[in-house]
């Protein structure tokens, strides 16, 4: 008796481990507003990539780390790849790198809308980073050079 | 006391504006934007003021590697083709460092120009000289000049990057439309995703 349910444990603890996070689709921005980054004591780091843009890539884990280390902020990692390729490069790209802050795919292609309600002064560029802290929003259209650029931009703008 | 202010006001106008010499401003709805004289995939150099009777001008800030402006480089084509017996030419500029980004260097341009029997001069911004200038930020980007090559629309090239087919506004389209009947575009700027313009390390 103890044996199969010894085996189911060890399944789920294991399986757990290796399984990658459930990314959820969005098709429209206020949705995705609403849903996931509308806790009003939290501070989000929400950051615009996508597996095709290489500078995007290039500073996740400088954004794992954040969410990582920084325990007063929580990392949100907007993906902007295009809608077919969910399956085929978004899910194995999160897996593979084995991301742990939360990701979620955003498909609204009605930029010219949502781009603005975002930060006006967007030009659409990515990578993009937005920090929503206390009814503030701090936009920047850049790319972060590394862990401590990124900290401190963060930790400057939070406190 | 009122000259003082002043005095601090003409004084910090200076300090401030001395530190953004080097930054140009992008272009806006109005400005009369620059020409240039680049060289295309054919090896020849091209200049707006080549097109004595020209209507207006496309400026595609447009790309090899960039998965967006790809999903756009047909669309390209065909508005090239369809606009230039209008009197409207479509200019592509490659804004990005060959070094930062080989999959745009001269030579791929010259391949995908090939492979896609581009009907447009396709060009090279040696030194990136060009698209600080125009403002441009990404890759696509779009200017529509007018003959007098001044600003009239900045942009998206419609509003459905996935398909051509699903596509509701035609936002150069229309531009280009309201030109032709002596409007002013409406809107006169979209937003979109696009990727980066690579530079020089």
């Amino acid at each position: 008796m103890m044996k199969p349910l010894f085996l189911v444990v060890f399944l789920t603890l294991f399986s757990s481990k290796i399984m990658a996070q459930e990314v959820a689709v969005f098709d429209n921005y206020a949705n995705l507003e609403k849903a996931i980054l509308s806790e009003k004591n939290t501070t989000y780091v929400v950051n615009f990539w996508a597996t095709w843009c290489a500078p995007c890539v290039k500073e996740l884990p400088y954004f794992e780390q954040l969410n990582l280390e920084n325990k007063k902020v929580k990392v949100v990692l907007v993906s902007l790849d295009f809608k077919d390729q969910y399956e085929a490069k978004l899910i194995p790209f999160v897996k593979r790198k084995n991301l742990q802050s939360q990701v979620v795919l955003l498909t609204d292609k009605d930029y010219n809308n949502w781009l603005p309600m975002v930060n006006n002064e967007w030009s659409g560029a990515i990578p993009a980073t937005l920090i929503l802290h206390q009814n503030q929003k701090i936009f920047v259209e850049k790319s972060f050079e590394n862990f401590s650029d990124l900290n401190e931009f963060v930790t400057k703008n939070i406190n | 006391m009122k000259k003082v202010s002043l005095f601090i006001a003409v004084i910090a106008v200076f300090f401030f504006s001395s530190f953004a010499v080097n930054v140009p401003v992008p272009y806006k709805i109005g400005d009369k934007a620059t020409d240039f004289k680049l060289k295309s995939v054919d090896g020849k150099m091209y200049s707006m003021a080549d097109y004595k009777n020209a209507k207006g001008f496309i400026i595609v800030f447009t790309c090899n590697h960039c998965p967006f402006a790809k999903k756009y480089e047909d669309r390209i084509n065909d508005l090239a083709k369809k606009y230039k017996p209008q009197g409207y030419i479509l200019l592509a500029i490659n804004p990005n460092d060959p070094i930062a980004q080989p999959d745009d260097n001269y030579e791929a341009m010259q391949v995908r120009a090939k492979e896609k029997a581009f009907a447009f001069p396709y060009l090279v911004d040696e030194g990136q000289k060009i698209y600080p200038q125009y403002g441009a930020t990404k890759t696509p980007h779009v200017f529509l000049l007018d003959k007098n090559r001044i600003v009239k629309y900045i942009g998206a090239i419609d509003d459905n990057v996935d398909s051509a087919a699903d596509v509701k506004e035609k936002y150069l389209e229309n531009a280009i439309a309201a030109l032709e009947n002596g409007k002013n575009p409406s809107p006169e700027t979209t937003k979109a995703i696009g990727c980066s313009i690579k530079t020089k390390k």
